[in-house]
């Protein structure tokens, strides 16, 4: 099995790569944008704003993580 | 030339110039530590794979429908966009430590030489160690060669845009033979990275079966609307963080996994 589990976790880390929550963003966005498309709405927005959102809940992660460090920890950066 | 193929273009050289500048690091550590001969067979293989790849993906996906496509590339293209994005960002808000050539030749170096080496024998090392990095760093490029091509149907464009950029990093590695430490990779990177996102949601949005106010011309607008938000995300991130610019050198504090 393990050049099996070796072969899927290359193309995880090759695709999904450091954060797996933006590769949810996106394919939310797609399927929110699917879904309103094929009701007829304007749905040309949901890709870009589940997606930023997305990249902002992430950089947003890191910074408070190294703000806490820096708090817990004391000596800081 | 339209204002997409320019982007296509951009995007495609730009990627393929980060990613060739790290691979020649590998190949350069290794050449002057372990020899030449073994590392550029390593680089041979590499590249022929890499060329296997985008010769059956490149028609291959040209039989694929145009909106199943667009879905798929797009949805690849916001991925990978996204983490090239992110790394750009954080480090331009000095929450990751820049990626430093000089310091992965060091690195590259004193592990190559730790390893033994038989004299005037197959150095399987050195070949290893640089087709698996041109390998790894080409993947990428081939990826965004074949996916851009094949959406615009300019699968020749992007592949003169790739070996232009192999071109450029070659000549400039063989003139100072040495890591190329003073490309400016990170602002590079922020570039790839808003550019393959604004493709991919161009393209991921008009696969999902929606259209864009405006058409094609509403690239015009998504690209540097994604750069305008990256950078706020940067000036905010600092704040939030409170880590002054000056953080952002090499060597500072890594977070974020990487």
């Amino acid at each position: 099995m393990k050049p099996v589990r070796a072969f899927a976790v290359f193309w995880w880390d090759f695709v999904v790569g450091d954060d797996w929550h933006l590769a949810v963003a996106v394919v939310a966005g797609l399927a929110l944008c699917a879904l309103l498309a094929q009701a007829r709405v304007a749905a040309w927005w949901a890709t870009p704003a589940l997606v930023l959102a997305g990249l902002w809940v992430s950089a947003h992660r890191v910074a408070a993580e190294a703000r806490a460090r820096r708090r817990g920890g004391g000596a800081g950066g | 030339m339209t204002a997409g193929v320019v982007a296509l273009v951009a995007a495609v050289f730009l990627a393929c110039c980060v990613e060739m500048v790290e691979a020649t690091t590998i190949v350069l550590a290794i050449g002057l530590t372990r020899g030449w001969r073994s590392g550029l067979i390593g680089v041979g293989v590499a590249l022929c794979v890499l060329a296997v790849i985008v010769a059956a993906l490149g028609p291959a996906l040209s039989l694929v429908p145009i909106s199943a496509l667009r879905l798929v590339v797009g949805a690849l293209l916001l991925v990978f966009g996204l983490g090239w994005l992110r790394s750009a960002i954080l480090r331009a808000a000095g929450l990751k430590s820049r990626h430093d050539e000089e310091k992965a030749f060091r690195d590259q170096r004193s592990e190559a030489a730790a390893v033994s080496l038989a004299p005037r024998a197959f150095d399987a090392y050195g070949f290893t160690v640089c087709f698996k990095g041109v390998l790894l760093e080409g993947l990428e490029v081939a990826f965004i060669v074949v996916t851009f091509g094949a959406n615009q149907g300019r699968i020749l464009d992007a592949a003169l845009a790739a070996a232009a950029a192999v071109v450029v990093v070659l000549a400039a590695a063989l003139l100072v033979r040495a890591p190329l430490a003073k490309v400016p990779e990170n602002t590079m990177k922020f570039a790839v990275g808003a550019l393959l996102t604004s493709f991919g949601m161009f393209w991921g949005t008009e696969g999902a079966g929606a259209a864009w106010p405006g058409g094609d011309a509403a690239l015009l607008v998504i690209i540097p609307a994604v750069l305008a938000v990256a950078l706020a995300m940067v000036g905010w991130l600092r704040q939030v963080a409170g880590r002054p610019p000056a953080m952002a050198q090499p060597g500072a504090v890594t977070a974020g996994g990487a």
